[in-house]
């Protein structure tokens, strides 16, 4: 089961070709497919023996949200200049970012199987110089948002409709350069820019509230000039509604603040600071399996 | 005498009249970075990101990404140190298409001291994959420098200085990437410089002359991809080498000299620059002379060491 590829149609506004309404769109195949991709890349990191399983799970449905029907690129021509851009801030999160390529098109099933083998194209974190569809090369936290303003900066300039979307853990937020990056964003009026925040509350060694208090995480996206909106990040309907809707406010950039679940869909993995980077036993694997498939029923 | 940062900004403007897909990206430094022609012919071409040089790299690569060819300037002490991952990643890493200028490089700003001063940058960015790296001599190097890097592919450092230089080459030379430029043939020393000391190796050459030392002097205005043949053919068919480098004796032209010449034909070398301190107190001027960063200081380091051999 693929993700079905939207192609742009015209060099146009891309709103003009994108008439489907939410109403038509198969959220059942959706839904599917990030249980699939979850599934796909607990394989992957058991295969590999290292991972980043609790992110690839609260990243999930955003990732099925964008490629399945809001982003407008190709695999077939994955660098046209017209294309949407999506950047992985959170590069840690490859499991389920090469999942949903490789549903998209981007890449294979033996890519998959290979998923950090010694010169596998997939390392561990994502490289735009070995795989088509990734646009920039990330890992270290506070990457990505700067160059997601740096392509929106681009795209005006060029006066080209594309978007620019960018996906950032919360505990990223703590990186420096993110607040730059927003403060310039709204500077310049970057309402091609969307930034989701995977606001799944954990990071590598505990809560984030426990270590540096994020809240209130949306005002502060609010008082650096963002227009904000709160959704479900696990609800795909409330997801794919979210995304297009924007720009949220003409001139202004959007932040998507997604409340989500680490190691979502999995009972002994929710919640747990440990699954950050845990990798499963062969046991722990097909318990997860089960209870994912037997979620999707 | 010339300031480098002239020549690099009236290029620059000439060569965006020309390619509209040339930008500029700045932290704040508008003026010091000579731009503010730039801003004002181009203000649609022409991002102040503000006092956030993190933010700058990453804005750079996400235009390169956009197709545009972005020239992310800044005072090189900030532009690197502050965004040294953004570079190693963003840029090197991603292999993304940004020139990076520097400007007021290596001690430069004097007075302002070691915060201010940019003399391992040359190191730490030479170590990077994908990075070119490269120290004009003078306005017309500067010139010949700016219009190759618009044609190149891949992120480049372009180090230009605020001290001023007399020029040396001739008007409307190219610029070849990875060649030495042999300003003065001889057979007894060799002397290698870059940047401001490039006029000061010049100066020491004739003064060795007087004493009937002949001394070639190349300028090794490409530190990354560097000339290992003229290296090579320097350690073979002269006495010794001598760099000067306004820049740490670590990691900068005098290191990428000698992984050279220690590899191909192992020669003598003296590397002059400043010692791995952080600098005193003192203008430019007075620092470089503290340093032995003279053309009394490459002459007589040459001297030692062929009375050394």
């Amino acid at each position: 089961m693929g993700i079905m590829v939207r192609k742009r149609q015209t060099t146009g506004d891309r709103r003009d070709v994108d008439m489907t309404s939410s109403s038509t769109i198969d959220l059942a195949r959706l839904k599917r497919q990030a249980v699939q991709t979850r599934i796909r890349s607990l394989q992957m990191v058991h295969r590999a023996r290292l991972g980043h399983p609790g992110g690839d799970f609260s990243s999930a449905d955003i990732l099925t949200a964008l490629y399945g029907v809001v982003l407008c690129v190709d695999p077939s021509n994955p660098r046209d200049p017209q294309r949407d851009r999506f950047i992985m801030s959170k590069g840690h999160c490859s499991g389920a970012l090469y999942a949903t390529l490789a549903a998209a098109g981007f890449l294979t099933e033996a890519d998959l199987n290979a998923y950090m083998a010694p010169l596998s194209k997939l390392n561990g974190h994502p490289d735009r110089n070995k795989i088509l569809g990734v646009e920039a090369n990330t890992g270290p936290l506070g990457h990505g948002l700067p160059i997601a303003v740096g392509c929106a900066m681009a795209a005006k300039m060029s006066g080209t409709s594309w978007r620019t979307f960018v996906l950032v853990g919360d505990g990223e937020l703590q990186e420096g350069s993110n607040w730059e990056a927003g403060m310039a964003a709204a500077q310049f009026k970057l309402d091609n820019l969307v930034l989701i925040i995977d606001r799944n509350r954990i990071q590598q060694g505990d809560f984030t509230e426990n270590t540096i208090c994020m809240e209130p995480l949306a005002e502060r996206w609010r008082s650096f000039g963002w227009e904000v909106r709160e959704v479900d990040g696990h609800d795909m309907r409330t997801l794919v509604e979210c995304f297009r809707a924007v720009p949220f406010i003409a001139g202004v950039p959007s932040c998507v603040l997604a409340h989500t679940t680490k190691g979502k869909g999995v009972s002994f993995m929710e919640n747990r600071p440990e699954w950050h980077h845990r990798v499963p036993t062969a046991e722990e694997l097909h318990k997860a399996i089960a209870e994912l498939e037997e979620g999707q029923k | 005498m010339v300031d480098c940062r002239d020549a690099y900004s009236k290029t620059l403007e000439e060569m965006a009249s020309a390619d509209e897909r040339i930008v500029v990206v700045v932290n704040d430094s508008v003026g010091s970075t000579k731009l503010k022609g730039f801003f004002a012919k181009y203000p649609q071409r022409s991002i102040n990101v503000g006092i956030a040089e993190q933010n700058m790299v990453g804005v750079g690569a996400g235009l390169a990404n956009g197709g545009k060819i972005p020239y992310v300037c800044g005072p090189a002490c900030f532009l690197t140190a502050r965004a040294m991952e953004q570079i190693k990643v963003d840029l090197g890493y991603s292999n993304y298409n940004v020139k990076l200028v520097g400007v007021s490089s290596g001690m430069a700003y004097g007075e302002l001291g070691p915060t201010h001063h940019s003399i391992e940058d040359v190191g730490w960015m030479r170590i990077i994959p994908n990075m070119t790296v490269i120290v004009p001599a003078d306005s017309v190097e500067t010139q010949a420098v700016m219009q190759y890097s618009a044609t190149h592919l891949g992120p480049m450092f372009l180090r230009i200085s605020r001290m001023p230089v007399p020029d040396l080459l001739p008007a409307g030379m190219k610029f070849e990437p990875g060649k030495a430029v042999r300003f003065r043939e001889g057979n007894d020393v060799t002397l290698m410089a870059n940047g401001v000391m490039v006029c000061r190796a010049l100066r020491a050459a004739e003064d060795l002359h007087k004493s009937g030392i002949s001394a070639r002097v190349l300028n090794m205005s490409t530190v990354k991809p560097i000339d290992r043949e003229a290296i090579e053919d320097a350690a073979r068919n002269t006495g010794g080498i001598v760099t000067a480098e306004e820049h740490s004796i670590y990691g900068g032209l005098g290191g990428a000299v000698a992984e050279i010449v220690t590899q191909t034909y192992p020669a003598k070398m003296r590397i002059l620059g400043i010692p791995g301190v952080f600098a005193p107190t003192g203008s430019a001027e007075f620092l470089l002379e503290h340093f032995g960063l003279t053309a009394d200081g490459i002459r007589s380091a040459a001297v030692q060491l062929l009375e050394s051999r």
